[in-house]
């Protein structure tokens, strides 16, 4: 059974402060000086180490600096990129837009072929139609997201010239173009979603089509697009839901490789391009938004859930 | 009735025999299993059988399409890229197999423990284990290796982390499936301490979840290798890996196409190896599946 709502928030509490200190671990992890690595690029300039040095105070116990490490985070202060010179913050503020629009695409993809195609192979079951969604599912979640976005780029961009191999144009700028910068890689990143939401819209099509209200439905005389669609598929679809909105992480981890592979310039962009300049402020902050987007989608997820599911309102 | 159980041999009727013989019937299950047996021998025998060195260069064969001298052609710098992709073998199943025994070494004691002891524990670990999940799997694995440092070691320690959450879920889980059962009941009644009731009783009978788990996390651990190995923060260069030599791949992808097709087939041959097998072991040994 699922908590009340508030229940939930105040259960939220914990685990917010632990990724948080996953967070701040992860500075302490690094070999030699952290100072010194924090600063990366910028290691040679003394001044911009011993000021490193001092914010992070690393002349003081370890809970101390994680003390001050968080009531600086609470306050908005993710640190600074020494490379972009400009405020954390501000650079994962400039660049989640982006992806946001790439993961609302994908999803988009991923619910218009993973539904569907798990309907027809439940509604099916055991015929050709069956085997091709199962091998069609397979062949998505085994295929490297970053593998097949190269091999479409080959494909649709350099062979047929159809769409642009890379690049970005923002949807307020111009809808079309950006549709067309953005259509390869959301299609990629849906891909593996796809193929996940295609097997468990299959297991709970299953299950809905073995239950005696869908017997009774049948025996009343109804059509069999009708049973299927009106009283299998509502009632499948509703784990299929909380399903989706798990799927979060898998979008966000897709769209680092993704938008690496057609430049698009998200936060996945964003920690690659922090990785390879040793731009550690920003991959711990990528790291801390990411996660905490994570757990306000669940939230609100399981929201949806109580507001689709009568048994569930009022909780 | 008794005398057909009388005549059988009792060894068949142990859970590993009649899974076995279930899993050796699986069509798909089986084909996973060649994939993966077909792999493994290429990466053990790399030396004998890539018909170059991996980082020898030649200069007179720069990015030369495929050819009988070279089946998968050659790279930017004249090395032959199947003879790197043969080894690339080493890199992807090593870290694939690595990370997860690191992520199961890690997941399934706190896993049982979990489930287990039930109370505060559970709640403690649970917790961790819900942030832990809350950090998308590839930024978390990207954020360790990048603080760790670029290598191969610590590519396999960062997805191995990584990858923890996930054992740790279905240990729990299963351990609280077997605890409700009776001769868990007995084994506490006849005065085993706790640690031995989990270790004897508990621990062998999660084996199949785990080993299900563990099979498809090899497949999303090589992803994951392959995905860090393309963001440079796997194996180093010269030394091949499929990741990297994508990575590669890509500044070339007008002049010389092959070079991006030959290293992502093999990734997803080999995952696909490890996700039919997978499915396969799930079919077979899941009680709730067969019914």
């Amino acid at each position: 059974m699922q908590a009340p709502i508030g229940a939930r928030l105040l259960h939220l509490v914990p685990t917010i402060l632990l990724v948080t200190i996953i967070v701040f671990a992860l500075q302490h992890l690094m070999p030699g000086d952290p100072a010194v690595m924090m600063a990366g690029e910028a290691a040679g300039d003394p001044h911009v180490v011993a000021q490193i040095r001092a914010q992070m105070m690393l002349d003081q116990p370890v809970w101390w600096q994680y003390l001050h490490w968080l009531d600086e985070v609470l306050q908005g202060n993710l640190g600074y990129s020494w490379r972009l010179t400009s405020p954390v913050l501000v650079l994962i503020a400039q660049k989640l837009p982006v992806t946001l629009q790439l993961a609302a695409m994908a999803f988009f993809f991923a619910v218009a072929i993973g539904v569907p195609a798990g309907v027809v192979s439940a509604v099916k079951q055991g015929t050709a139609w069956d085997w091709a969604a199962n091998a069609i599912g397979l062949f998505g979640l085994s295929i490297p997201t970053f593998w097949l976005g190269i091999v479409l780029i080959l494909l649709v961009s350099v062979d047929l010239g159809w769409l642009p191999p890379s690049g970005y144009v923002p949807l307020t700028q111009d809808p079309l173009r950006s549709l067309a910068t953005t259509i390869m890689p959301s299609f990629v990143l849906g891909n593996a979603i796809a193929a996940i939401l295609m097997r468990h819209t299959r297991s709970a099509m299953l299950t809905a089509l073995s239950q005696d209200y869908v017997r009774t439905a049948r025996a009343k005389g109804l059509t069999e697009q009708r049973v299927v669609i009106r009283h299998a598929l509502r009632n499948a679809l509703i784990p299929v839901v909380t399903l989706g909105g798990l799927q979060l992480g898998t979008l966000l981890s897709g769209a680092v490789l993704t938008e690496q592979v057609f430049d698009v310039p998200g936060i996945g962009k964003l920690v690659v391009d922090a990785v390879f300049n040793r731009d550690y402020p920003v991959i711990q902050g990528v790291v801390l938004v990411t996660g905490l987007l994570y757990i306000l989608i669940n939230l609100a997820t399981d929201i949806l859930y109580a507001v689709i599911n009568p048994r569930l309102r009022g909780g | 009735m008794s005398a057909s159980i009388a005549q059988s041999p009792p060894a068949a009727h142990s859970p590993f025999r009649i899974g076995l013989r279930r899993f050796l019937r699986h069509r798909t299950g089986m084909l996973g299993l060649v994939l993966i047996v077909v792999f493994i021998v290429t990466a053990l025998a790399a030396p004998l059988i890539a018909p170059y060195s991996p980082i020898a260069t030649d200069w007179n064969a720069i990015r030369i399409g495929p050819s009988l001298a070279h089946w998968m052609g050659t790279d930017e710098i004249g090395r032959d890229e199947m003879s790197r992709v043969i080894w690339g073998a080493r890199a992807s199943l090593a870290a694939g197999v690595v990370a997860v025994l690191i992520a199961a070494a890690i997941g399934v004691p706190a896993g049982v423990l979990a489930g287990f002891a039930g109370g505060r524990t559970d709640a403690i670990l649970s917790r961790i284990v819900d942030a832990m999940l809350a950090i998308p799997f590839l930024i978390l694995a990207i954020a360790l290796a990048a603080f760790l440092g670029p290598n191969l070691r610590n590519a396999m320690i960062a997805i191995g982390i990584s990858s923890a959450p996930v054992f740790m879920r279905v240990a729990r889980a299963a351990t609280m499936d077997v605890k409700t059962q009776d001769f868990i009941e007995a084994a506490i009644a006849v005065g085993n301490p706790p640690w031995r009731t989990a270790l004897r009783h508990v621990v062998p009978n999660i084996v199949a979840p785990v080993l299900v788990q563990g099979t498809l996390s090899v497949a999303t651990a090589i992803i994951a290798e392959a995905s860090l190995s393309f963001l440079g923060l796997g194996e180093q260069p010269p030394q091949p890996s499929w990741g990297s030599m994508l990575n590669a791949a890509q500044q070339f992808l007008t002049q010389a196409p092959w070079l991006a097709i030959f290293p992502g087939l093999a990734i997803f041959l080999v995952v696909l190896g490890f996700n039919l097998m997978g499915d396969g072991l799930r079919d077979v040994l899941d009680r709730r599946r067969r019914g």
